[in-house]
């Protein structure tokens, strides 16, 4: 018999309450660690012996052509995926592959998709009040209330991603722009220390990718952002730091300049 | 304080209005009017009407797992029937002496299969607390472990409803079983007391309806009560974009687990209190046909409401009793071509139907 059925002073998972993890250990500047990680799907290798590193505070842009692994990558940090091999660390401390997504997302590591996904059927308000860092257990939720500081973090927000206007509306009926920023709201409701943020400006107009520009470059400093864009004119105005993926590792790393003169990145984005 | 309660939900106003006049006035009418009157209500409406409010409860529950969790539950009916047997059991024990058999020991059944001694589960259900807990416990811990290997396990969509149906097939074989100690397919029946009323008498039925009355409005309260909260949000959040909100933090399985157990237990209750007004209670029961029909209520009435649910029930049971008594070879038919209908043209049931009407339907 197992056990933890004996040991009287053992508490099951299921009984315990949300994992309050040691805070961060970001001490040498670096926030993510990415050593030697692959992931293969049925013999594909999505991802192959990728090393990385995203210094703490730093808004470092990721580019590749389609395929290069963008997206795995950030399934792996978020405990979605599985790699076959490899560490992945936050800050010094925190073993991300041994948690799962509401660990990992609880612990200070949040995720904007790709497709924008927002609640529809609830307001923008109500958005922001679920993303909120709050407790999140189950029965701290059936008797929460908001408190004014929350409120005001949320009016904050609100005014911040411009939907002050839309706070009673349903998600569902806003623009794709406004989908968008909501999700960017949703992630800063959070308080993250990294932001893992796919393809912002997908679908919007001129002006509101200079918006979003603004937004992300704001956020430098107080978060690790990581923003996956396939726009390089988006990516040049916000970028310091881009790294180029090419089939599952990392291609070259450097400023906007120097990437855009790098023989390898031509060859890679536009063939022979 | 009363109109803020349930300010911009007169819907809800409404339908707690109208149940709590059913759990006054039919008893006042059955008391007051003489037989004959047209405002008297016999004995046996009175049981009919009782029958309808366990029903409700039992939809009530399943629209928490289904229109707000978004599992479609297809086993609903198990944690019913389970808490209908709970009862049968305290009712059979109140038998005593008065069985077929006048065995002061052992019911009926089990002096037919000639069984020397009580099995231990049925010890303590001689008490009504003992069997009121039971009554929660069992469907309860049932859902508890069924939903967390099924949630953990993250099975959804169409595999989990494969799972619920299978789960009240298999529960319906093993209560036919003479062998289970349950009284086999003959199920537990010929009762007579309830807490020392007699059940046949007409005022323990009028407090059977009133009590069920009572039930409903309380859990459609409490219902109400836990999807305006925050809780409610993350369920709805879930139900849409379940990894999304894994992805904020929360513990998505747990959410699911807590509800999906709070509605076996009103199912349970509803089971309860409607097999001393059927004075019956079989493996029938467990049918998954009976599952299916639950389905089919809240669709009618129109999930993600919570009165619609309601509503839903009342309607096609009244609709059932009706056809039954008129042509009861179309009764499967038409409840297959309502289905048909409310799935095709009225996704959002009946209710869906009104908010739509007065200018309030979301998304």
């Amino acid at each position: 018999m197992n056990n933890a059925f004996i040991d009287r002073y053992h508490t099951f998972d299921f009984v315990r309450g949300p994992v309050v993890s040691a805070p961060v250990d970001v001490k040498h500047g670096v926030a993510l660690y990415l050593e030697e990680v692959s992931v293969s799907f049925d013999g594909f290798k999505a991802l192959n012996n990728l090393s990385l590193y995203i210094n703490d505070g730093e808004l470092r842009c990721l580019i590749g052509p389609n395929g290069a692994g963008k997206t795995t990558l950030m399934d792996v940090i978020t405990g979605k995926t599985r790699p076959d091999s490899g560490s992945v660390y936050y800050g010094q401390n925190i073993d991300l592959l041994a948690m799962d997504e509401p660990a990992i997302a609880q612990a200070g590591i949040c995720r904007k998709f790709q497709k924008p996904s927002v609640f529809d059927k609830l307001s923008v308000f109500e958005n922001l009040e679920l993303a909120m860092n709050a407790e999140k257990g189950a029965w701290t939720t059936l008797f929460a209330e908001l408190s004014g500081p929350q409120r005001d973090r949320i009016d904050e927000v609100l005014d911040l991603i411009d939907l002050s206007l839309h706070r009673r509306q349903q998600a569902g009926f806003l623009s794709h722009g406004q989908k968008q920023w909501l999700e960017i709201g949703i992630l800063l409701m959070q308080e993250p220390k990294v932001m893992l943020v796919d393809e912002p400006v997908a679908g919007m107009t001129h002006q509101e990718v200079e918006r979003t520009a603004e937004l992300l470059l704001s956020l430098r400093g107080r978060h690790s952002v990581v923003v996956v864009e396939h726009d390089m004119e988006f990516v040049r105005s916000i970028a310091h730091k881009v790294t180029v993926l090419h089939e599952g590792s990392v291609l070259t790393e450097g400023t906007m300049d120097e990437i855009q003169n790098d023989p390898r990145v031509i060859q890679v984005y536009l063939g022979d | 304080m009363r109109l803020k309660f349930f300010a911009n939900d007169s819907e809800s106003a409404a339908i707690v209005a109208v149940l709590a006049a059913v759990t006054l006035i039919i008893p006042l009418c059955n008391l007051i009017f003489p037989p004959g009157s047209p405002l008297y209500f016999s004995a046996y409406s009175v049981s009919l009407i009782g029958k309808y409010l366990t029903f409700a409860l039992l939809a009530l529950s399943l629209d928490l797992v289904w229109g707000y969790c978004g599992i479609l539950a297809l086993g609903q009916g198990a944690f019913f029937t389970l808490g209908g047997y709970a009862m049968g059991m305290y009712l059979m024990r109140q038998i005593g002496t008065r069985g077929v058999y006048g065995d002061p020991l052992l019911p009926d059944f089990m002096v037919f299969l000639d069984w020397q001694v009580l099995p231990w589960y049925w010890l303590g259900f001689d008490y009504f607390p003992f069997a009121l807990l039971m009554m929660l416990a069992v469907p309860a811990l049932l859902a508890f472990v069924f939903g967390w290997l099924a949630f953990r396990s993250r099975v959804t969509g169409v595999y989990l409803s494969i799972i619920t149906q299978a789960l009240t097939y298999a529960l319906m074989l093993a209560f036919f079983r003479n062998e289970m100690g349950f009284g086999g397919n003959n199920g537990l029946t010929d009762f007579k007391e309830l807490l020392g009323f007699n059940l046949q008498a007409d005022s323990t039925r009028i407090m059977l309806l009133m009590s069920s009355g009572t039930a409903l409005i309380a859990a459609f309260l409490a219902c109400r009560r836990l999807m305006q909260s925050k809780l409610g949000r993350v369920v709805t959040a879930l139900r849409d974009q379940e990894s999304r909100v894994r992805f904020l933090g929360y513990r998505v399985e747990m959410f699911k687990l807590w509800v999906f157990v709070f509605a076996a237990m009103l199912a349970g209750i509803a089971g309860a209190l409607y097999v001393p007004q059927v004075g019956i209670i079989n493996p029938g029961e467990f049918s998954p046909l009976n599952s299916l029909e639950i389905v089919v209520w809240v669709a009618v009435g129109g999930r993600g409401t919570l009165y619609g649910a309601i509503i839903g029930a009342i309607l096609v049971n009244y609709g059932k009793t009706v056809l039954t008594g008129l042509l009861p070879e179309i009764w499967l038919f038409t409840l297959g071509a309502v289905f048909i209908v409310v799935t095709v043209m009225l996704p959002d049931g009946l209710m869906g139907l009104w908010l739509r009407k007065t200018g309030r339907a979301g998304l």
